[in-house]
C-alpha cells in the first residue's frame, strides 16, 4: 500500500514543483516584459509571449508551453518549408522590441540546413520561410542571407548553426529590424517594415529544432543598453523642440498656466505670491478662492455635513440646482458618518476625529510623486497625481518636508489629483489615461487604522442611530430624485456601494471598504470644486491639467497608429 | 633696483610686439589709451586702488582676446604675477590676479606663449602652497588653462618633483581642484616616464574615488586620466583591474560608462581604458567587458552617426584592440557591418560638402587624411589572420584602387597605413593569386620603396617578401622591374627589421629560380655582404641569409657553379656557424645547407676533402638532438650516394673514418624519421 501512495505522491510532488517553477518563469517573463515595455497596454495589444499553434504550417510541431519549434516534414524540397507565428504581433508601444530563438538542432545531416528566423504579418503563407513573400522577413542559417520579401537573399551577416543565439530587434520608432548572434549586433537587416508584424520562425530540415525567448530568461543580447540609446534620442528630440516664436510668450503661458492651477485648486496665498511675482492678474477674488479652499478643506477632512451647509450658505442657488452633486455629497457624508469623521456623529461622542482621519495630524507631504492611499483592495489603481506645485506650496520657497506646509495655514491638507480624462468626457479615472500608477499604501494612514480597532460611526451608539436615520433620509430623497429627473444608475450603484458598508462587521477591510479611504474625497472635492467655479463661468478643469491629459491621451494615440517613439516619452517622467 | 614688473618703456620694442602684425599694430594704438590706463593702475599706491584696478581689468578682458592681447603687450603680465607672489598682497587681490591671468590665458595661443615666457607656471604652482581654498582654485585654473594648451610644454609639470606630489594632496580639496587637477594630469602625461611619476604617486588611488564623482566634468576628467595612464603600460593595468571603487571593480565601473545614454566622448573613453588594460594583458580578451561591451562600443564608434574625430579615434583603438586577437577580429568583421562601414570613411570630403557648404568642406578636409589612415588600419588589424575576413576586405567597394592611391599619398601616415593594410591582405594566398596581381599593387609598392622614412620601408619591404613567393603572379614583374639592387641595399640597412626583410624577399626570390637570378643576387649582394650578414648579431637575419644560401644551392648544377666560384668562403662560413655559439635552428639550417652541397657532383669533394669538416658531421650525427642528427645523416647518405662518380672511394673513406658504425647505431634510433635516414644511406653500402 505504501509503494503506489508514496510513488503517486511522488509524482504529484514533480507536477506540484513544475507548476510551481512554471508559475515562476511566468511572474520572471511578466516582469521582465513591463520593465522592457512599460508603456504597452497589454489589454489592448498583448505582447507576444509564445508561438501560436493555430498559425503554423502543420510540419511544425510545438512544445515546452509553445516555446520550443521542431520540424516535422519531410524536408526534400522548398515545398517542405513550414513556418510558425507568435501569438500577438509586435505592438508599436513598446518602441524597441526583442526576442531571440536559440538552435538546439541544426537538423539531420545529409541536407541543406535551411533555417529563417525573422518577421512577418498576418496571412502570410506558413508554408513558406519567413522573408520570401511580401510582408515577410527573414535571416537564414545556411547562408547568413536577409530575405526581405524576397526569394533571392542579400548578403548580410555570418551562417548560424547548433548552439547560436540568433535575436531579432525591431525599431518601431524609425521601423528598421537588425539581428544579433549570440549577443553582438549584425546591423540593420530591413528598413521600412510595416506596422503589425509577428515574430516568426521557419524550418525546412527533418530534425531542426529551435527554442524560443520572447523574455522568459535574460537575453544574450544587451538590449536594454540599446534601448537605453533610443529614450535618450527621443527626449532629446522632446528637449529641443523648437517652442515660442518670440522671446517670453512661452515663459509667460507656463506662468500663467502655473497660476491658473493654483488657483483653481485654490492654493490662494501661494496663487497670490506667485502672481505677484510673475506679474499677473488673477481671475478670481480672493475671497471667493477663499470661500473655495474653505469648503475643499472640509471635504478632505471629511466634515461633509458642514461642507454641504457651508456650500449652501456660499453659493445658495448651486446645490438646488445640481440636486445629482448634491447627493453625490450626502452619499459622502453618510460614508463618513460610518468612518466616524462626519461632524454630525462626531458631536455625538464619536472618537476623536484625529484618531479616525487618515489625514493625518500632519498634512500629507504634497511633493511626494505619488498620491497614497490606504487601500484594501490593492489592485486599484489611481491617477497620479502631478507634483508641480510643490514648490510653490508654500509661497515662493521650494523647501520640502510637511512641516512646512504644516505651517502654512492657506495650503489645503492635500492636494486633488486633476482629472486627467476629462477629454473624452468620461470621467473615469482609471483606465483611459496612461499615466496610471499601481498604488502604494500609505504608511501614515495604514498604521492608523491597523493599529487601533475601528469602530462604526466612531463607536458611539447616538452616532450609530444618527447615522441610520441619515441613510433613511439618503434613501428617501434618493426616491424623490428618481421620481423627479428618472432613473439614475450612477447614483444608484452609489448609493447601494455604500450601504453595502453596513452589511460587514468590519466595514474597513470588506470588498467594499475602499470607500472609506480618505482618497475617495478627492474626486468628491474636486466635483465639488468644479461645480462652484462653473457658476462662475471658469473653466472647471486648470489648462495644467488638461495639457498633461493631453499629452496622454497622444500618446495613447500614437501607440495605437504605431509611432514607436511614444514608448520613450511618458508623461510621468515629466512630472517632477 | 626694482623688481616690480614694471613695463619697459614703449619705445624699446620688446620681443613680443616685434611679432605683431602691422595690421594689428593700427589697431593697437587706439585702444593702447585706455588698455594702457589698467596697467598703470597696476602700479598705484594705495593697495585697494589697485585691488579695484585688477577687478575693472577681469573685467574688460573678458572674451576680448583684442583686449587681452593688448595687455599683455603692455606688460601686465610680470605685475599680476608679481603682485600674486607678493605675501604683503591681500588674499583677495592675489586671487583677482590668479583670476585676470587666466583669463588671458582663455585667449589665444600667442597669449598662453606670453605667459609662459613670464614664468607664470613655476609662480602659480608656488601659489598653490597657499592654504586658501579659493586662491589655490583660481591658480589651479589658469594653470589648467595653460597646460591643456598645445604650446605649453608638459614637461614642465615635472621640474620640480615636490609639484605632483602636492597636486595629488590637494586633489580632494573641492570640486574644482578635483576637476583642474585631473585635467592636467590627463593633458600631460604623454610619456612612460610621466605614467611612472603619477604612478608613483599614488594617482591610481586618488584618482579612482572621482570616478563616481556626482559632478559629469570630474568624472570625465578622472577617465581620461585613467586612459593616459594604462596607455602601454603593464604596471598601471595591472594595479587597475584590482581597484574598487566604492565595492565596485574598475573594470564594471567601465563598463557603465560605456553604456549608450552616456555622452560619446565618456564612452569612447572608457572604451580606451578597458582596450588599453585588455592589451596590457590585464584583462583576458574573451572576458565579456571586452567581448561584449568594449568592442561593440568601439564599432559603433565608427558608424556614420559619430563625429569625424570620434570615428577615427574608435576605429584606430578598436584596431589596436584586436590586432593581436583572432576571436575578436571575426567577431568584429560581422559586427554592425563594420567592413562596409569603413568604406564610407574614403568618401570625405563629400560632393555634397564641396557645394552646400564651405565650413563644412574645410572640417572634412582636415579629416579626410586622419578617416583614411584609420580606415586602412582597422582594416589591416582586421584581415591580419582570417582569411575570410581579407577576402570580405578585398571585395569592399573599390578596396584595391584606394590602397593603391593610398600608398602614393602625400600624408605619410596615410601611406604607412595603406601599406600596413596591404600587408595584411599580402598573407593571403589567393588574394596574391588574384587582386594583387589584377591591381598590379606591386607597381606603387616599388615606388614607395624607392624613397621613404624606415618605418614605411619595414611595412614595404615586408609586403614585397610575400609578393616575391613563387606563387605570386607579380613576382616576375618585379623582378624585371630590378629589385635586386633595391633588397641588397636594404640588407645594409641600420635597422635589423630592414635587413631581415630585405634578406628575406631574396630568399624568397631565390627559391626555385632560374639560375641567372641567381646569379644575378650572388653578384648584386657580393659574397662579402653575405659574409657580413652570417654574422649578423641578429638571430632572424642570420637564419633569412641561411636560407637564401640553401635556396641558391639547390639542383645539382646550380651547387656546383656557385660552389666552383664561392666554395672557399662559403665553407668557411659552414666551418664558422658550427663552431659558434648558435641556437638549434641556426645549426640546422646549416647543415641542410652542407646536405645541399653534398648534393652536388663536384662541390661534394669540397666536403670529402676536408676532413675537420667531416668530423663535425660525424659529431653532429651523434648530437642529442635529434634534427641535427637527421640533417647531418642527410649530408653523409649524399656522400655516399650510388649512381654517381666516385661513390666507391667516398664509401670506403667514410667507412674507415667510423661512419658506418654510426650509421649502423642510427638504424636502431628512436625517431622513426632519423631510422628511416640511416637504413637507406646503409643500403648504399649494400648495393
Amino acid at each position: 500500500m505504501s509503494g503506489p501512495s508514496s510513488g503517486c505522491g511522488f509524482l504529484m510532488s514533480v507536477v506540484v514543483h513544475g507548476d510551481l517553477a512554471l508559475n515562476e518563469q511566468e511572474k520572471d517573463l511578466n516582469q521582465r516584459l513591463r520593465r522592457l515595455y512599460p508603456a504597452v497596454n497589454e489589454e489592448e495589444t498583448p505582447l507576444p509571449r509564445s508561438w501560436s499553434p493555430k498559425d503554423k504550417f502543420s510540419y511544425i510541431g510545438l512544445s515546452q508551453n509553445n516555446l520550443r519549434v521542431h520540424y516535422k516534414g519531410h524536408g526534400k524540397t522548398p515545398k517542405d518549408a513550414a513556418s510558425v507565428r507568435a501569438t500577438h504581433p509586435i505592438p508599436a508601444a513598446c518602441g524597441v522590441y526583442y526576442f531571440e530563438v536559440k538552435i538546439i538542432s541544426k537538423g539531420r545531416d545529409g541536407y541543406v540546413k535551411y533555417m529563417g528566423i525573422g518577421l512577418s504579418a498576418q496571412g502570410v503563407n506558413m508554408n513558406r520561410l519567413p522573408g520570401w513573400d511580401k510582408h515577410s522577413y527573414g535571416y537564414h542559417g545556411d547562408d547568413g542571407h536577409s530575405f526581405c520579401s524576397s526569394g533571392t537573399g542579400q548578403p548580410y551577416g555570418p551562417t548560424f548553426t547548433t548552439g547560436d543565439v540568433i535575436g531579432c530587434c525591431v525599431n518601431l520608432i524609425n521601423n528598421t529590424c537588425f539581428y544579433t548572434k549570440n549577443g553582438h549586433s549584425l546591423g540593420i537587416a530591413f528598413t521600412d517594415l510595416p506596422p503589425n508584424l509577428y515574430p516568426t520562425v521557419g524550418l525546412q530540415t527533418p530534425g531542426e529544432v529551435v527554442d524560443a525567448n520572447f523574455g522568459q530568461h535574460p537575453f544574450v543580447f544587451d538590449i536594454e543598453d540599446y534601448m537605453r540609446e533610443w529614450r535618450t534620442k527621443i527626449q532629446a528630440q522632446i528637449d529641443r523642440f523648437p517652442i515660442g516664436e518670440r522671446e517670453g510668450e512661452w515663459q509667460a503661458m507656463i506662468q500663467k498656466m502655473v497660476a491658473s492651477y493654483l488657483v483653481h485648486h485654490s492654493y490662494c496665498a501661494t496663487a497670490e505670491v506667485f502672481a505677484k511675482s510673475t506679474d499677473q492678474a488673477v481671475h478670481e477674488e480672493l475671497a471667493s478662492i477663499k470661500n473655495r479652499q474653505k469648503i475643499q478643506k472640509l471635504v478632505l477632512s471629511g466634515r461633509m455635513g458642514e461642507a454641504i451647509e457651508t456650500t449652501q450658505q456660499l453659493y445658495p442657488s448651486l446645490l438646488e440646482l445640481n440636486p445629482d452633486l448634491l447627493f453625490m455629497l450626502k452619499v459622502r457624508q453618510f460614508i463618513e458618518m460610518v468612518n466616524g469623521t462626519d461632524s454630525e456623529v462626531r458631536c455625538l461622542g464619536g472618537r476623536s476625529p484625529k484618531s479616525q482621519d487618515s489625514y493625518p495630524g500632519s498634512p500629507r507631504l504634497f511633493n511626494s510623486p505619488v498620491h497614497k492611499a490606504n487601500v484594501i483592495t490593492d489592485h486599484l489603481h489611481f491617477l497620479l497625481s502631478p507634483g508641480f506645485d510643490s514648490n510653490y506650496c508654500n509661497g515662493v520657497s521650494s523647501s520640502k518636508g510637511h512641516t512646512l506646509a504644516h505651517s502654512h495655514k492657506s495650503c489645503p491638507r492635500t492636494m486633488p489629483s486633476p482629472e486627467l480624462g476629462v477629454l473624452n468626457g468620461s470621467r473615469g479615472q482609471q483606465t483611459n489615461v496612461g499615466a496610471e500608477v499601481e498604488m502604494e499604501v500609505d504608511h501614515f494612514s495604514n498604521g492608523v487604522f491597523l493599529c487601533s480597532k475601528r469602530q462604526l460611526c466612531g463607536g458611539s451608539q447616538a452616532a450609530i442611530e444618527r447615522m441610520i436615520q441619515f441613510g433613511r433620509e439618503l434613501q428617501s430623497m434618493s426616491e424623490h430624485l428618481r421620481r423627479e429627473r428618472g432613473k439614475n444608475s450612477a447614483n444608484k450603484k452609489m448609493l447601494k456601494d455604500a450601504f453595502s458598508l453596513l452589511a460587514y462587521s468590519d466595514p474597513w477591510i470588506s470588498p467594499v471598504g475602499y470607500q472609506l479611504d480618505s482618497i475617495r474625497r478627492e474626486p468628491v472635492c474636486s466635483t465639488l470644486n468644479s461645480a462652484i467655479l462653473e457658476t462662475h463661468n471658469l473653466p472647471k478643469q486648470p489648462p495644467l491639467a488638461l495639457a498633461v491629459g493631453q499629452a496622454a491621451q497622444c500618446l495613447s494615440l500614437m501607440a495605437r497608429t504605431g509611432s514607436g517613439s511614444c514608448a520613450f516619452a511618458s508623461v510621468d517622467d515629466y512630472l517632477h | 633696483m626694482r623688481n616690480d614688473g614694471r613695463p619697459i618703456p614703449t619705445l624699446e620694442v620688446s620681443a613680443a610686439q616685434q611679432q605683431i602684425h602691422l595690421h594689428t599694430f593700427f589697431i593697437l594704438q587706439e585702444v593702447t589709451a585706455t588698455s594702457r590706463h589698467y596697467v598703470d593702475r597696476l602700479f598705484d599706491p594705495d593697495p585697494q586702488n589697485v585691488l579695484q584696478g585688477v577687478i575693472d581689468m577681469k573685467n574688460a578682458v573678458i572674451g576680448n582676446n583684442k583686449q587681452k592681447a593688448n595687455l599683455i603687450v603692455l606688460g601686465a603680465v610680470p605685475r599680476l604675477l608679481y603682485l600674486l607672489q607678493q605675501s604683503s598682497s591681500s588674499l583677495e587681490l592675489r586671487t583677482e590676479c590668479a583670476v585676470v591671468l587666466g583669463s588671458l590665458a582663455m585667449g589665444t595661443e600667442n597669449n598662453i606663449k606670453s605667459l609662459v615666457d613670464c614664468h607664470i607656471i613655476p609662480a602659480l604652482l608656488q601659489g598653490l602652497l597657499c592654504s586658501d581654498l579659493i586662491f589655490i582654485e583660481a591658480c589651479l585654473r589658469c594653470l589648467r588653462t595653460v597646460f591643456i594648451s598645445p604650446v605649453t610644454p608638459v614637461q614642465l609639470l615635472y621640474t620640480d618633483p615636490t609639484v605632483i606630489p602636492h597636486l595629488m594632496s590637494l586633489l580632494s580639496r573641492s570640486r574644482h581642484t578635483k576637476e583642474y587637477i585631473t585635467q592636467i594630469f590627463a593633458h600631460c602625461c604623454k610619456t612612460p616616464e610621466h605614467q611612472t611619476v603619477l604612478f608613483n604617486h599614488s594617482a591610481i588611488q586618488n584618482i579612482a574615488p572621482l570616478l563616481i564623482s556626482p559632478s559629469d566634468k570630474v568624472r570625465m576628467q578622472a577617465l581620461k586620466c585613467f586612459s593616459v595612464l594604462a596607455y602601454e603600460n603593464t604596471q598601471v593595468s595591472m594595479t587597475l583591474v584590482n581597484v574598487l571603487v566604492d565595492g565596485e571593480q574598475l573594470s564594471q565601473v567601465f563598463v557603465r560608462m560605456m553604456q549608450r545614454d552616456k555622452p560619446i566622448e565618456m564612452q569612447l573613453t572608457a572604451a580606451k581604458c578597458l582596450t588599453y588594460m585588455c592589451r596590457a594583458g590585464a584583462i583576458r580578451t574573451d572576458d565579456n567587458c571586452i567581448i561584449l561591451k568594449t568592442l561593440p562600443c568601439l564599432v559603433r564608434m565608427c558608424s556614420k552617426e559619430r563625429l569625424l574625430e570620434e570615428r577615427v579615434e574608435g576605429a584606430e583603438t578598436l584596431a589596436y584592440l584586436m590586432e593581436p586577437d583572432v576571436e575578436l577580429q571575426r567577431i568584429a568583421s560581422f559586427t554592425d557591418h563594420l567592413v562596409s562601414m569603413l568604406a564610407d570613411y574614403f568618401k570625405y570630403p563629400s560632393s555634397v560638402s564641396a557645394i552646400t557648404d564651405i565650413k563644412r568642406l574645410d572640417h572634412d578636409l582636415k579629416h579626410a587624411h586622419e578617416l583614411r589612415q584609420a580606415a586602412f588600419k582597422l582594416y589591416a588589424s582586421l584581415g591580419s589572420n582570417d582569411e575570410d575576413i581579407r577576402k570580405k576586405i578585398t571585395e569592399t567597394e573599390n578596396m584595391m584602387d584606394r590602397i593603391v592611391s593610398g600608398l602614393s599619398e602625400s600624408s605619410i601616415k596615410v601611406r604607412l597605413a595603406a601599406v600596413r593594410c596591404l600587408h595584411s591582405l599580402s598573407r593571403s594566398v589567393q588574394q596574391l593569386r588574384t587582386s594583387f596581381h589584377d591591381h598590379a599593387v606591386w607597381k606603387p609598392l616599388m615606388k614607395l620603396l624607392q624613397n621613404a622614412p624606415d618605418e614605411v620601408l619595414v611595412m614595404a619591404s615586408s609586403t614585397l617578401c610575400n609578393l616575391l613567393l613563387e606563387f605570386s603572379p607579380s613576382k616576375e614583374p618585379i623582378l624585371d622591374s630590378g629589385v635586386i639592387e633595391l633588397l641588397c641595399s636594404l640588407t645594409q640597412s641600420d635597422s635589423p627589421a630592414l635587413r631581415v626583410n630585405g634578406i628575406w624577399a631574396l630568399m624568397n626570390m631565390a627559391f626555385q629560380a632560374d639560375q641567372k637570378v641567381k646569379v644575378e643576387i650572388v653578384r648584386a649582394l657580393g659574397t662579402e655582404q653575405l659574409f657580413r650578414l652570417l654574422s649578423d648579431p641578429d638571430t632572424n637575419v642570420l637564419m633569412k641569409t641561411l636560407g637564401l644560401l640553401r635556396n641558391l644551392l639547390s639542383t645539382r648544377p646550380h651547387i656546383d657553379q656557385i660552389m666552383s666560384s664561392h666554395g672557399k668562403q662559403i665553407m668557411q662560413a659552414v666551418t664558422l656557424i658550427l663552431e659558434g655559439e648558435h641556437s638549434i635552428e641556426v645549426k640546422e639550417q646549416t647543415l641542410c645547407i652542407l646536405a645541399n652541397i653534398a648534393d652536388g657532383n663536384t662541390a661534394k669533394e669540397l666536403i670529402m676533402t676536408n676532413d675537420d669538416m667531416l668530423q663535425k658531421i660525424k659529431y653532429y650525427m651523434g648530437h642529442s638532438n635529434v634534427k641535427l642528427q637527421l640533417a647531418a645523416t642527410f649530408c653523409i647518405s649524399n656522400l655516399i650516394w650510388n649512381e654517381e662518380d666516385g661513390s666507391q672511394e667516398r664509401q670506403d673513406k667514410l667507412k674507415d673514418m667510423g661512419f658506418v658504425d654510426i650509421l649502423h647505431k642510427l638504424t636502431q634510433a628512436s625517431d622513426p624519421n632519423l631510422c628511416d635516414r640511416a637504413k637507406t644511406a646503409m643500403q648504399q653500402y649494400l648495393a
